[in-house]
Formats: C-alpha cells, sequence, structure tokens
C-alpha cells in the first residue's frame, strides 16, 4: 500500500488529539460492549429455551402457587413427555447481597426435563439420597467457594422459621453450552415439603413441561389451561421463551433504553469525532491543496481522509474492546446473581468493530467531502 | 524562444490565445487578465513581474490548469487544457507541472524523500524505480543526504530544494514557480536561482516563475511586465534588472 506513509504519518500529528480521540472511541466501545452483553444476559432466556419445552404457572401471576396435583393430571395429556415442578425459596446467604437463585426441585424428573443441566452421575446418586443435599450451578458454587461436602446454611425470605435451613452440597452442575444459567442451587421438594408451614404444602410454583415434538407446544399449552379452565387455580401455559421474554419484560423495557444510551454514545461520538476530523482536515487545507495541485484526485483526498478517521476509529474500537474483553468478566463475577453470565461473544466484537468503523465514516465523511471538492487557487488564497 | 502578443499558429511548447479572467467580487467585476497572449517555447526560462494584484499569480495558476480562464485558451504541448474536465486536468497536471511554491508546501509529517516520493506514487513505478528516481531529483538539489530528516529539520533554503526536487522528480514538460525566493534571504534566494538556471540549463527544463524581485527576475532568459491584467512588455533580463536599479 504506497499511500501508508502519507495516511498513517498524519494519525500521528497531534499525538495529545489522536490519544483523546482514540479515548472517545475506546471508552464508547466498551459501554457498547458492555450494553451488548448486558442485553444479550436479558434476552438469552428466550434463546437458549428449549423449543419443546412449556412453562406452566399460576394465571393471576407467577409468585401465585399451584397444586401439586396438577403435575399427574398434566403428564397425561396427549403430547407431554415428562413434567417437572419448581418452587421459587428466596433465600439469602450469609448476607442480602449474595444473591442467587434458589430453587426447590422435583428430583424425579429434573435431569430428564433439563438435560443441559449436566451432574456427574454420583453426586446425582448422593444427592437423591440425601434429604438435605444440595446441587449449585458451577458459578454460584466457584463464586463462594463452595466444594462438595460443604454444608450450606440458606436463611429464608418467605417461608418463615426461625434460623437458617442446612443444606448439604452433594454436586455442582454445569451447562453445556457457555450461555446456560450456571448460578442455581437446587434442593430436594421432600425437605421443602416438611418445612414449609400447612397451608403451603402440596403447592408448587410452576410446572415445566417436556413434549414430545415441539410442534405440539400450541395444543398441548391450550390442552393445560383448558384442564384446569375455572378451576380455583387456573393456569397460563406458555412455551419456555414466551415465558423469558415476559419474565425480561418485568424489569421494565430493557430493549428500549439499551437502544436510548447506545444511540446518544453514537451520536455523541460521531460528534465529537467529526469536529476532531473537521479540525485535522482544515489545519491540513494547504497540505491537501499541494496533494491536489501535484495530481492526487479528489477521489484519492476524500479515501485518505475516510481512512484516516477509519483507521482511529478501529484502533480506539479495539482497545475499548480489549478492555471489554478484561473487564466484562469481572463485571460478570461482581454481578453474579443478578445476572445470567456476561458473554462478549465474536458477534459482538465484529459488531462492535463494525460500529466503530461505522462511525469513523461517518465522521471523516463530511471534512472528507469538504477536502475533496476543495479548489486548489481557494486554499492557497487562504494560507 | 518567448513571444507576447502573437496570433499566428506556432510550435512554442507553451501557447496562450486570447486569455481573460475575470472576478466578482461584492458585485464589482475584477479583470485580472485579458486578452493576453503569449508562446513559450521548450527551456525557455521566464519570469513575470508586476506589481501586487497585476494577475502574476492568476495567469501562473491558468498555465498550471489550477484555475480555468473566463475565455481564451491555453495550450501545452499539443494539449488543449482550457476545456478539460477538473478529473483530465488533474492527471494532466501529475504528467506535465511541477508547482514550486513560496511556503515550501512541504507536508510535515513526511521526509525529505517521502515528499519527494508524492508525485511518483500516482505512477505506477515499482517502489524500488521510485526509490532511483527520487535520490536523483534529491542528488540534483544537493540534499541526498538530508533524505530522512522531516522539513522542521531543515533550513528554509533546503526546504525549497526539496520543494524542487517534488516538482522535477517526476520529469514534468515545465516549473511553474510561483515567488520562490520569497520566503528567503538573500544567500539562500541565490542557491535556489541556481538550482533553478542549472535545472534550465543543464537538464533543459522549461521554468514560469513568477517574482517580485528584480535581482531574482534578471536570472531568467525573458522577463514580462504583468500591469492591469496585460502584458506590457518583453525585456531582456539585464535591461530589466538595470531598470529596476540593481547593477
Amino acid at each position: 500500500m504506497k499511500f501508508r506513509a502519507l495516511i498513517f504519518s498524519n494519525l500521528f500529528r497531534k499525538k495529545v488529539r489522536l490519544l483523546l480521540t482514540l479515548g472517545s472511541f475506546a471508552v464508547a466501545l466498551f459501554l457498547f460492549a458492555f450494553l451488548a452483553v448486558v442485553r444479550d444476559a436479558f434476552n438469552r432466556g428466550g434463546g437458549i429455551a428449549s423449543a419443546n419445552r412449556l412453562i406452566t404457572i399460576n394465571r393471576v401471576s407467577i409468585i401465585q402457587t399451584i397444586p401439586l396435583s396438577y403435575r399427574d393430571k398434566i403428564a397425561r395429556l396427549r403430547g407431554v413427555q415428562r413434567v417437572t415442578f419448581d418452587n421459587w425459596f428466596g433465600g439469602v446467604y450469609q448476607e442480602e447481597k449474595n444473591f442467587f437463585p434458589q430453587f426447590v426441585i422435583d428430583p424425579e424428573n429434573q435431569r430428564q426435563v433439563y438435560p443441559e443441566l449436566l451432574v456427574p452421575d454420583d453426586q446425582w446418586n448422593a444427592f437423591l439420597k440425601d434429604r438435605q443435599g444440595a446441587i449449585a450451578g458451577a458459578s454460584t458454587a466457584k463464586r463462594f467457594g463452595w466444594k462438595v461436602g460443604d454444608r450450606i446454611p440458606i436463611k429464608t425470605t418467605l417461608y418463615g422459621g426461625d434460623g437458617a435451613w442446612e443444606f448439604n452440597l452433594d454436586g455442582i452442575y454445569h451447562g453445556q453450552r457457555k450461555a446456560d444459567d450456571e448460578t442455581q442451587f437446587w434442593f430436594q421438594w421432600d425437605y421443602f415439603e416438611e418445612r414449609v408451614p400447612e397451608r403451603l404444602k402440596g403447592q408448587v410454583g410452576w410446572y415445566t413441561v417436556k413434549l414430545d415434538s415441539p410442534e405440539d407446544g400450541l395444543r398441548v399449552a391450550k390442552a393445560i389451561d383448558a384442564e384446569f379452565a375455572n378451576s380455583p387455580y387456573e393456569t397460563k401455559t406458555d412455551t419456555e421463551s414466551a415465558f423469558a421474554a415476559s419474565w425480561v419484560k418485568q424489569f421494565g423495557n430493557i430493549e428500549f433504553l439499551i437502544l436510548v444510551i447506545g444511540s446518544v454514545v453514537f451520536f455523541t461520538l460521531l460528534l465529537v469525532t467529526g469536529n476532531t476530523m473537521a479540525i485535522s482536515v482544515r489545519e491540513r487545507t494547504g497540505e491537501l491543496a499541494i496533494l491536489k495541485a501535484i495530481g492526487f484526485k479528489d477521489g484519492s483526498i476524500l479515501l485518505f481522509v475516510l481512512t484516516e478517521a477509519m483507521a482511529i476509529a478501529l484502533f480506539g474500537g479495539l482497545l475499548g474492546l480489549g478492555l471489554a474483553m478484561a473487564a466484562i468478566p469481572v463485571l460478570g463475577s461482581a454481578m453474579s446473581g443478578m445476572l445470567p453470565n456476561l458473554i462478549l461473544s465474536k458477534l459482538m466484537l465484529a459488531g462492535g468493530i463494525g460500529f466503530a468503523l461505522l462511525v469513523g465514516a461517518a465522521s471523516g465523511l463530511l471534512p472528507g467531502i469538504g477536502a475533496m471538492r476543495l479548489r486548489v487557487v481557494d486554499a492557497f488564497r487562504r494560507i | 524562444m518567448v513571444s507576447v502578443n502573437t496570433n499566428g499558429n506556432s510550435s512554442a511548447l507553451i501557447q496562450v490565445r486570447g486569455l481573460d479572467k475575470t472576478y466578482w467580487r461584492g458585485g464589482e467585476q475584477i479583470d485580472v487578465l485579458q486578452g493576453l497572449n503569449l508562446d513559450v517555447d521548450k527551456g525557455d526560462f521566464v519570469a513575470f513581474m508586476g506589481p501586487s494584484g497585476s494577475g502574476k499569480t492568476t495567469l501562473l495558476n491558468l498555465l498550471g490548469g489550477l484555475d480555468v480562464p473566463t475565455s481564451g485558451a491555453v495550450s501545452v504541448a499539443g494539449d488543449e487544457i482550457t476545456h478539460m474536465s477538473r478529473g483530465r486536468l488533474t492527471e494532466w497536471r501529475a504528467r506535465h507541472v511541477g508547482f514550486v511554491f513560496q511556503m515550501y508546501n512541504l507536508v510535515p509529517v513526511l521526509t525529505a524523500y517521502q515528499n519527494v516520493e508524492l508525485p511518483l506514487l500516482l505512477t505506477r513505478l515499482s517502489r524500488s524505480a521510485r526509490r532511483e528516481h527520487v535520490e536523483a531529483a534529491l542528488a540534483i538539489v544537493g540534499l541526498k543526504d538530508r533524505a530522512k530528516h522531516f522539513p522542521r529539520q531543515l533550513s528554509g533554503g533546503q526546504e525549497q530544494r526539496v520543494s524542487i526536487a517534488r516538482a522535477i522528480v517526476s520529469d514534468p514538460t515545465f516549473l511553474l514557480c510561483d515567488e520562490p525566493t520569497g520566503d528567503l534571504d538573500r544567500k539562500s534566494a541565490d542557491e535556489i536561482m541556481a538550482l533553478i538556471e542549472e535545472l534550465v540549463d543543464k537538464h533543459s527544463k522549461t521554468v514560469l516563475m513568477v517574482t517580485h524581485d528584480p535581482v531574482v527576475a534578471a536570472r531568467a532568459h525573458t522577463v514580462l511586465h504583468l500591469e492591469k491584467g496585460v502584458l506590457v512588455e518583453a525585456s531582456k533580463p539585464r535591461e530589466n534588472a538595470t531598470a529596476g536599479g540593481v547593477a
């Protein structure tokens, strides 16, 4: 590339300005990456949801329970392969800030309905035999430094009683996919049922229904809700992805919020870098004029300005994304339990680079067109 | 040989016929050049003199294809440039014109070598061929040992030499020099003029130069005076220098 020296020497003409512009891009791209992973974390439920699972909750709301007796009725419906149930425990481990989701599970069907959450057989068998047994997700175990055999006290905030519920950590599960949630804590239904007040016995939070075929989803969902229509505990059944989406909506319009923040970042960066490029080009009016005088065409001048702007954008963007790659795992650990894993995917990185290049090109376009249209005689008259 | 106010056919390298240039400023019409005719042969060294606003630089810009006339024609080596598109004119300049400006106009972030190489980047020459040309041009201006220096590391005279090397590196048809010594002390100015003379005498370059300085103009083969947009006389340089009060 014979114009390399011409283009890249200009980049380093004003080193402080270059550093500040690179810094603007780096900060903006860091924010871009962070917003992208948060958005992904909120939306991932839909993305990783199994197509052949349904979730049945109380029609009023998910915090209302439904009877355990529904399990067998659901299991009998055509197209249903397995049914399992869960209850939200909502306990606290040591301090309020140590949040992670705890679920009372149905050990009989859990592994069949959630085959992607892997527990070694020996650990699972130990769990089945242990009334106070528990299985923790790998990221939660790592967060608190737990290992199999540890005694875990968890204080309930929903089910009354004094003191903490004691659990034996019998196993640790891992997600088959990177995006699988590894923050959960599971324990036995029997232990839960034994300790909750009488009025809460025989009640579950929701059912997860595994289908024979994803194509049966709509029909089975309708059949489940029809089965319990006009009962004291009417149900609402959705696909797992629709359930995940409605869960995210409880947090507000995250998508819109991210879009607004992203747009503000985009336009601010565009104005800052556009202004920088305009100043940089204006300072070089004489040099651009001489290039034109000796035979560089208008298109070449535009290309030089655009390439310069895009090179700054690319380097700044790579710096920001590099920072994001280093920082997001740390931030993810700090927010463990509040959000699913924060994953900075290759697609997001590519999107970030594309975003940086787009801003770079846009910021260089107007000054570039100005330089392209510059008449040599006018330029020499000005300098 | 330089002819002024000629109207006939000629085989001159540069032929200017009926050249007018008019500007409009604040609703007022300013006739910078009026019906100018000129023939310049290959190897001529012409100096244009005249008071400020007489149209010297405008004439140079028109001859170099940097500006377009209001009417009239400029032909160089058979190419009629006045009706060329902007793009074609740019290509034509790259092939035929070497520019030397008063303020040197070097790119400050490039070394002397890289500045001289600029016009060659527009050619299809290989890197090694470009190097040969650049080294030859720098050798002609006596700055081969300053190739890696940046403009800020050079004196004004040296910067102007680099700018001359840049002007000649692509072996253009003619050189246009706009006040090439205007920003230099007398000694440096003499050195630059000696270099330009050498380009004319040894390398058969055709040079058209604008200057205010009669001493500098005296080095040219021919001095032409522009007054109110008209070429009023062609004088021998020695006569002109004498007329300007310089022996």
